[in-house]
């Protein structure tokens, strides 16, 4: 992976239960290969015919061979010819295969796509098959078995340095280095080789594991070592003979070959892991209910939220709050704008109305209530229903969002016919008429479609259409138009202002974008660090009094404003979230300046490449 | 080492090419194109496989038929086996012969028991396929439950001592080859408890511990990437919609993340399947199963060639076949991964 840099993070790894084990490991291991022969050399080969065949005891705890030999103490002297074996067959593999990858992606296009077509022709066998080949080329000995499975791996290390050497080709900083005249040796030297070996020794370790065990089972077939010398496979072949009268014969070897195996594979896991933990989530903390009355009046709240706070566990368990006391009231029919920089917590407060938070988020709240549903407990089974019918919601990447495997029909039909018992005939004619009325062109045609068959904003307007299917009080919005381009923007927008409408649902829009909410809301509800500051008219900007209010206003550009000047932008937030204070150019909203000014939106990817 | 142009990357398009007229019908239907150029990959690597075999004997190092017959045979014998085995004609009269053969259903004779190498095979095809085909069957009707259970039920880090547990067996399982899982099966259940015929082939139970030695693996293989694959669609924007919708568990599972992972699986499993028709070597011998797998073993252990070369080649369009149902079955289930490729 280009820029990891393996070293300290590996040490980090070696602190890790698992890192610690798999070195302790590695040194027993190190220490029998080195020492294993010298010291039980003499005890493996020692004959007692008397005690020839025997079972495990505790003179001989894997018990003894057809000679009277220590079972134990020839597991362990085998496992110097079992390791180096199995390391001599990944050098080959590794080594064969950094030429071969190299050299095709020296070659031309035309060969190069030669070479890997033959590659990958060669990896649809599997190794056992390539090794039994070659093994019946270079013959049933050790030499011969560490050949055939050295180069049964060379297609894989072939297939992993082309595929790495292309992807940090592709890279821009190589791109970089090339513009700025790097010759192309250089640039293998100093930008391909450094990114190319860390991910090469991680699959080399775990590819020993694979040489050990497909040297174990051609020793085992009696194609590997012969006789006298023996390894863990020939070991475990003679056992193998004896097991209806002795199982420990081949079980000891057996154990050998597992424990080994299993230990080259976690060093491959822990190489490739570095110091990267897994992140320790909390258990769900039981939801404290709210006790709410179950009539809902027409005109009482639709959503009614009062002191929210959630938190997320964070990577060493502990609890990180995002939201810290909102409070959130949604009329019936009213159209009200959530905005803030991301991070703000925006829409963590609408997933938490819509009880659609993950099991790692941690909610609570005084109130959190939608149209007399309490959001903080599980939904009843009548509730889950009356959710179904009375809440959509569309997201940021239309894409993303629809199900790619299900046809746009399917994903349009099946709230209704699962909540309203709808029959498919009908729910599908309902599906045809929901499309046409946001404007998709050609609806019958794009009922029998995949998402990824459709335009994008074509895509956002199926998310909407899927809100005509039912009877909503409420559609929450997410950055509906965020990843569309500006004309898509605003035919999406008339299409929600449409469903709106035809419904009488109320909006909950989500933006980091208040110009777009200005035009759009009848109520602004301003958000930062998890924190409720200012609700606005949107007709009346210059009430603003909170400074961060008047900040994001500042970066909203218009005809008049003036292109020489730096961007403005909203300062980083107070440590202590105090008032936050503005770049003084910006404070006086006639000095508004510069183009594309989205605020607070550092580092968000945007979907059509524009540099936010 | 040559780097790609960014001109280049930038005019290759991502989606299907449009290319010149004559790729134009096939660009409209991607899956078509992406049969058609499996079919010709796969017909591709028939003939390299036909080729490999044929070259097999030439590329044995010295004399392979003095290798096979040992240091004390006369010269004659020799002699005359290299002429059995057309050896002493010119290279391009033996592949003429070798092709010719193969068309006709000729695929030599066994040098050890001078039967016709066709016949052995047919008779012991049947009992790999039977191994392998049952294996796999055990391994993907096993695999989804558990993956999909242990995903929906370790997601966002709970009920982290049964994720610990199950994953624990499956890395065990995965780990440990099938050939010792066989002998260890053997040991357990053949000998010490008596329950199960320990070897031997034929009758129902005979195939109980073969095929679970054979098919846990891989079980636990692909039972571990559904089980990765479903976490991650769980956590895809899709399944927050179809939450958002309030489906039932079933639905919601069943409906909308099961058909995200086929493609996967699917992959996964065509390397389950493969890597069961090779495992079959090592399980047929354990349990002294009169297969193809034994055979090929006994074949390279008496340096029989002509044998060899059969049993080789059978494996290899076994594997091709393998490789092709799996991608059919791709192009029927997962018709985004073809457009991917088209």
């Amino acid at each position: 992976m280009p820029g990891t840099r393996p070293r300290p993070a590996l040490l980090r790894t070696l602190a890790t239960p698992r890192g610690a084990a798999v070195a302790a490991g590695l040194l027993l291991l190190a220490l029998v290969t080195a020492f294993g022969p010298a010291l039980l050399g003499d005890a493996a080969d020692t004959r007692d015919l008397a005690a020839r065949q025997q079972g495990a005891s505790l003179a001989h705890p894997f018990g003894t061979d057809d000679l009277g030999r220590d079972l134990l103490a020839r597991v362990l002297v085998a496992t110097r010819l079992s390791v180096l074996l199995a390391l001599g067959a990944t050098a080959i593999s590794v080594v064969g295969g950094a030429v071969v990858g190299i050299v095709a992606a020296v070659l031309p296009a035309a060969l190069r796509r030669a070479v890997n077509a033959l590659v990958d022709i060669l990896l649809s066998f599997p190794w056992l098959l390539l090794a039994l080949f070659f093994s019946v080329i270079w013959g049933t000995t050790a030499t011969g078995a560490m050949l055939a499975v050295g180069f049964a791996g060379v297609p894989v290390f072939a297939r992993l340095v082309s595929t790495l050497a292309a992807s940090v080709a592709g890279t821009e900083y190589v791109h970089a280095a090339r513009m700025l005249g790097s010759a192309p040796l250089r640039t293998a030297r100093v930008h391909l080789l450094p990114n190319v070996l860390p991910p090469l020794l991680v699959n080399a370790a775990a590819h020993a594991s694979v040489s050990l065990l497909s040297f174990a089972a051609l020793s085992f077939l009696g194609l590997g070592v012969q006789a006298p010398a023996y390894d863990w496979g020939r070991l475990l072949n003679e056992g193998a003979r004896r097991i209806y009268v002795d199982p420990m014969a081949a079980v000891g070897p057996g154990l050998a070959i597992v424990l080994t195996g299993v230990l080259l594979a976690l060093l491959g896991e822990v190489l490739s892991e570095g110091g990267r933990r897994r992140g320790r989530a909390g258990g769900r903390p039981p939801r404290a209910g709210t006790g709410v009355a179950p009539a809902v009046a027409d005109d009482a709240p639709v959503v009614d939220v009062r002191d929210l706070r959630v938190a997320f566990a964070a990577e060493d368990g502990s609890l990180v709050e995002r939201v810290h006391g909102v409070d959130l009231r949604v009329a019936p029919r009213e159209v009200v704008g959530l905005v803030g920089e991301s991070g703000s917590g925006k829409s963590v407060t609408a997933m938490a109305v819509a009880g659609l938070l993950g099991p790692d988020a941690r909610v609570r709240a005084e109130r959190l209530v939608f149209r007399g549903i309490d959001m903080t407990r599980p939904p009843s089974p009548a509730e889950r229903t009356r959710l179904g019918l009375e809440q959509t919601m569309i997201f940021q990447d239309p894409l993303s969002s629809l199900n790619p495997s299900l046809t746009v029909g399917r994903q349009l039909t099946e709230v209704t016919e699962v909540h309203a018992r709808t029959l498919r005939a009908a729910a599908r004619a309902r599906a045809l008429a929901a499309l046409e009325r946001v404007r998709v062109p050609e609806a019958a045609r794009r009922l029998r479609q995949l998402p990824h068959e459709l335009s994008g904003g074509m895509r956002q307007r199926v998310m909407i259409a899927t809100g005509l299917m039912v009877t909503p009080r409420l559609i929450v919005a997410d950055e509906p138009t965020t990843a569309l381009d500006v004309t898509v923007q605003r035919q999406v927008l008339g299409a929600l202002r449409g469903a709106q409408r035809e419904t009488g649902a109320a909006i909950l829009l989500i933006s980091h974008d208040i110009a777009l909410v200005s035009g759009f809301c009848d109520r602004v509800v301003v958000m930062r660090s998890g924190r409720v500051v200012e609700e606005l008219d949107p007709r009346r900007w210059q009430d603003a009094t909170h400074p961060y209010t008047r900040g994001l206003i500042a970066c909203v550009p218009d005809m008049t404003t003036d292109r020489t000047r730096p961007l403005p932008v909203v300062e980083p937030e107070a440590p202590d979230d105090a008032a936050p204070a503005l770049d003084p150019g910006a404070t006086d909203r006639s000095g508004r300046t510069g183009p594309p000014a989205r605020p607070g939106r550092p580092g968000r990817p945007t979907r059509k490449g524009v540099p936010a | 080492m040559t780097l790609p142009s960014p001109a280049l990357e930038a005019t290759t398009p991502a989606g299907p090419p449009a290319g010149p007229a004559g790729r134009a019908g096939l660009a409209a239907h991607p899956r078509l194109a992406f049969v058609l150029a499996r079919l010709a990959r796969a017909l591709v690597s028939l003939v390299l496989v036909l080729l490999a075999a044929f070259f097999l004997v030439h590329l044995v190092p010295g004399d392979p038929v003095r290798a096979a017959l040992g240091p004390t045979v006369s010269p004659e014998t020799v002699e005359a086996l290299r002429q059995q085995l057309g050896l002493d004609r010119p290279l391009g009269a033996q592949l003429g012969h070798y092709v010719t053969g193969l068309v006709t259903g000729d695929l030599g004779t066994s040098v050890t028991s001078q039967r016709p190498v066709a016949t052995i095979l047919l008779e012991r095809l049947p009992a790999t396929l039977t191994l392998a085909g049952l294996s796999f069957l055990l391994a993907a009707v096993g695999a989804f439950p558990v993956g999909v259970a242990t995903a929906v039920s370790a997601r966002g880090g709970r009920r982290r001592g049964l994720d610990l547990v199950v994953s624990g067996v499956l890395g065990v399982l995965v780990a440990v080859p099938g050939f010792l899982l066989a002998v260890l099966l053997v040991s357990v259940f053949g000998v010490t408890l008596g329950a199960l015929p320990p070897a031997g082939w034929g009758t129902p139970a005979h195939a109980v511990l073969p095929v679970v030695a054979l098919a846990a693996g891989p079980l636990a293989y692909l039972a571990r990437i559904v089980h990765v694959e479903m976490l991650r669609v769980l956590d895809e924007p899709y399944l927050t919609t179809a939450r958002s919708k309030r489906l039932p568990a079933a639905t919601l599972y069943l409906r909308h993340a099961l058909p995200n992972i086929v493609g996967a699986a699917l992959t996964a499993g065509g390397v389950v399947l493969v890597g069961l028709v090779a495992g079959t070597v090592l399980v047929e011998t354990v349990f002294v199963i009169p297969g193809i797998g034994s055979t090929i073993v006994s074949s390279i252990s008496a340096k029989d060639y002509p044998l060899i070369q059969g049993v080789v080649l059978v494996y290899a369009v076994l594997v091709l076949v393998a490789n092709l149902l799996v991608d059919l079955a791709l192009a029927v289930l997962d018709p985004r991964s073809t457009v991917a490729e088209a």
